[in-house]
């Protein structure tokens, strides 16, 4: 863990332990459990997105697609009675196309990030909103899927403690993309590919071909979180449905210490970052805060964040000049001795 | 000699884990010309940084017409009539000469609105352009300038400050023979209107021409000065590492063998019209001479699989071969030592470890995972056969001295296994000594049969360490040269695009 992932920790802790003072109801079970889910839901596309933020990129379509993608899968079970398993691997592989076909945008067309991810989101939201006919997508009466929603919304009890398996599968997500971004051998080539372009294109790495598996990535696992989220709401207005939540996860990824010039990222922050949004999130629930000042809470916590490690990092660069300093005339003294003879 | 009006003393800094300097002093007096040198990492940069006002010393003070003071920022650097040409130019691409020259001083009118005075501002460059000599207008679009012309728009600039000492790091680096032969003018020429310069170069036969001394840093100490009847390469070498150099040219151990990398009718997006055919072979290094622009960058992208190849074949071992991206040159074998190490080279707030390992991460891999203790120890064996100098191989690139980033970007493709290693400047900011170690290192790779093409513009290495000779003018080759032709007379003739004379030099 950086000393920035352990920063952020701090923050969070400090935050939830304000909350709980001001009111315990924020450590109930029950309450705790909510939490942890939405931050099982949130997270996953927000490791998503980092994967894109990383290699300099940007991702705006995160929403529309959970929208769309949702919306799909539960026309394919409800309305086609297709298998959920074959419904669930139908979607994960539309996210992979989409992915597919942002990244050859970015890459082969040269269209810039921004631009190509803007489209998107637009035309996957009016594309959701016409195929519902903007109407409310859910499960009828009597539709029961018991296995898939046990697997993608249930609890499991695990020392009293009901553990929503969107928080499983979030744990399985991060694990491998830590090992992916930061153990392997790909995670090394999407980093170098957001520090310096070129210099990696000279180093023999097809940067192409890593842009594009870095959407490819996220299309899928943002594919992945659409089912989990589709599953958790149960109903979805194509309309409302997951939007902002690209902006929830370039937050989470900038406060988890994502550099948005690229290059620079780490999973444990992301996860971090997520958790800190849906602590605030809670926040402004339970201390009666007015909801509609939800975002400016949201804003105005990440803006002090950020500040916040500013200042650390420029005091930690100061102390260390300082003790170069020390160590300077350390070595400065042989150095008179010689000059006395 | 008038008194000094700048004087350093006792000026120390330090960084984590390094002595940038140790008690520097120096001295600066009107019109003159001082040389600073010493080898990579010697500190030179950082004294120049501590007298711009960009560095903070940690001891010592600075002398400015007798007031002392512990450090300057950097306005007070520009009160006080020091300029600063950087090692990597500060201009903006997008604004024309005048432009650039009045950056965050522009004249203004217009009362309130402070609208731009562009008249004014074009007639007080004027004089400037004359001054130096310039061949290229006021409005001139700075991206539409050569590096060395950028290079005199940062002196325009200093100029207009007023400045009484112009402090130039490492200016010809980059410049070609001729454009070097002008900047050494233009030195000349502020020399005789008492401007001092601070010239800090790894050429030595640059301080011969244009220094009235020159200090010598070594590990971020003053270990000499020499006055202008005391200068002598020779004298510069000693002082700088501390023992006597060889002669530069190393004769290959055996007499090369067949061609290895054989361009034929290679045609480039640049020079559209023009073929470039050559060949090189198994222990030869091939010199690849030119002006800068004469299509030598160009033709080594191509061949790297950088830029697409426009017409013609390059063939390895005699077999056609098609090279669509890098990854296809490296996997064939052929490696590229790019010119711009800061923009091409490197990555470079990664550690030195990781960059060298880039080009070669498969190799390094268990269960597609990357062996940090290999890819470490690799890292610190090429540290100490390049003489990398930096704490330890976990440093970021970026914090290192010019020469020695240049050897990192060495290192990256020396621990590989090249068949063909195309160098383009391949010792570009880097000083004599570490120079001597990468022609060493070029030579036995070639005795191990390694066949090398290098691209430079620096003459005595052009004329010193290559086996043989091509001369690019304007995207095509206009000749080939055996060492007892070489001469800079006749590699000159050939880059301006002369054939060569039965006279010789
Ligand atoms: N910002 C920095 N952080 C840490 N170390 C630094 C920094 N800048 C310079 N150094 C170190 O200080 C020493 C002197 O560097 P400097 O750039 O002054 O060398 P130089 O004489 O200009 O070398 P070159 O000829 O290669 O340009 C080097 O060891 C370098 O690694
Ligand atoms: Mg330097």
């Amino acid at each position: 863990m950086s000393k920035k992932d352990l920063s952020l920790l701090v923050l969070i802790l400090v935050v939830g332990t304000v909350v709980a003072l001001i009111n315990p109801r924020f450590l109930y079970v029950g309450n705790l459990s909510n939490t942890a889910n939405q931050i099982g839901l949130f997270g996953i596309f927000s490791i998503a997105e980092a994967f894109i933020i990383i290699i300099g990129g940007i991702e705006l379509s995160v929403g529309s697609v959970i929208a769309l993608l949702g919306v799909l899968f539960i026309d394919l079970i409800v309305n086609h009675d297709v298998n959920w398993v074959v419904a669930l691997a139908m979607i994960v592989a539309a996210g992979l196309v989409i992915g597919l076909v942002h990244g050859t945008l970015v890459t082969r067309m040269r269209i810039q990030a921004f631009v190509v991810t803007l489209c998107g989101l637009l035309i996957y939201r009016g594309a959701a909103r016409y195929y519902t006919e903007d109407a409310t997508a859910g499960f009828g009466f009597g539709a029961s899927f018991p296995m898939l929603e046990w697997l993608a919304a249930g609890r499991t009890n695990v020392l009293g403690f009901p553990l929503p398996h969107s928080v499983v599968a979030l744990a399985v997500v991060a694990v491998i993309a830590w090992v992916v971004l930061h153990r392997s051998v790909f995670g090394r080539y999407l980093l170098a590919v957001g520090k310096n372009e070129e210099a990696a294109r000279y180093s023999g790495i097809r940067t192409n071909r890593v842009i594009i598996s870095a959407y490819v990535i996220c299309g899928g696992l943002t594919a992945f979180s659409a089912i989990l989220i589709a599953m958790y709401t149960r109903s979805i207005s194509p309309a409302v449905h997951g939007s902002f939540y690209e902006l929830y996860a370039i937050a989470a990824a900038v406060l988890g210490g994502c550099s948005l010039r690229g290059g620079e990222g780490s999973i444990i922050g992301v996860v971090l970052g997520t958790v800190l949004l849906q602590v605030l999130q809670n926040l402004v629930n339970l201390l009666g805060i007015p909801s509609s000042l939800n975002f400016a809470v949201m804003g105005t916590v990440i803006l002090v964040g950020v500040l916040g490690d500013q200042y650390l990092v420029q005091r930690r660069h100061r102390a260390s000049a300082a003790k170069g300093r020390e160590q300077a005339s350390v070595a400065a003294a042989p150095l008179e001795r010689v000059k006395v003879e | 000699m008038p008194a000094p009006f700048l004087e350093l003393v006792d000026i120390s800094k330090s960084y984590p884990g390094v002595v940038a300097l140790d008690h520097v002093g120096l001295q600066v007096s009107p019109g003159e010309v001082v040389a600073l040198i010493g080898e990579n990492g010697a500190g030179k940069s950082t004294l120049m940084r501590v007298l711009g006002g960009v560095v903070e010393p940690s001891g010592g003070f600075i002398r400015v017409d007798g007031a002392a003071r512990s450090s300057l920022t950097v306005a007070d650097a520009i009160k006080a009539g020091i300029a600063f040409v950087h090692q990597e130019l500060n201009l903006f691409d997008n604004l024309d000469v005048a432009g650039n020259v009045f950056i965050g001083r522009e004249p203004v009118h217009g009362g309130p609105l402070r609208l731009i005075d562009r008249k004014r501002m074009y007639a007080d460059v004027a004089p400037l352009l004359e001054r130096l000599g310039c061949d290229f207008a006021a409005d001139a679009p700075l991206a539409d300038l050569s590096l060395a012309q950028r290079q005199l728009v940062e002196i325009m600039k200093a100029l207009s400050l007023d400045a009484r000492l112009v402090i130039m790091d490492e200016p010809t680096s980059s410049l070609t023979l001729a454009e070097t032969d002008r900047l050494m003018r233009t030195v000349a020429g502020l020399k005789a209107h008492g401007v001092s310069i601070i010239f800090i170069t790894h050429r030595l036969n640059e301080v011969m021409q244009c220094a009235d001394r020159a200090v010598v840093l070594r590990d971020g100490r003053v270990v000499g000065a020499l006055t202008r009847a005391e200068l002598s390469p020779a004298a510069m070498i000693r002082l700088m590492i501390g023992r006597d150099l060889k002669s530069l040219y190393v004769p290959p151990a055996a007499p090369p063998g067949d061609s290895v990398l054989e361009i034929v009718d290679a045609v480039t997006d640049t020079y559209p019209g023009r073929a470039v055919s050559l060949s090189v072979r198994h222990g030869e290094i091939l010199g690849l001479a030119g002006l800068v622009g004469s299509g030598r960058t160009e033709l080594a992208r191509a061949v790297f699989g950088i830029d697409p190849l426009r017409g013609g074949t390059i063939r390895l071992d005699g077999e056609p071969i098609r090279i669509a991206s890098p990854r296809a040159a490296i996997e064939q074998g052929i490696y590229l030592v790019p010119e711009d190490r800061k923009g091409a080279g490197l990555l470079l707030d990664v550690s030195i470890a990781e960059n060298i390992s880039l080009p070669d991460l498969a190799s390094y891999m268990r269960f597609w995972l990357v062996d940090t203790d290999r890819e470490n120890e690799n890292a610190v064996r090429q540290r100490e056969r390049l003489k990398i100098r930096a704490p330890d191989v976990k440093t970021a690139v970026g914090s290192l001295s010019g020469g020695n980033q240049q050897k990192v970007v060495l290192a990256k493709w020396l621990s590989m296994r090249p068949k063909v290693l195309i160098v383009d400047e391949p010792t570009r900011g880097v000083d004599v000594g570490a120079k001597q170690e990468i022609y060493g290192m070029l030579r036995r790779l070639t005795d191990a049969g390694v066949a090398i093409l290098m691209i430079s513009s620096d003459m005595e290495e052009v004329i010193g360490v290559s086996d043989r000779l091509a001369v690019m003018h304007e995207g095509a080759i206009s000749g080939f040269l055996d060492r007892s032709q070489f001469s800079e007379h006749n590699v000159l003739q050939l880059a301006v695009g002369h054939t060569i004379t039965a006279e010789g030099p």
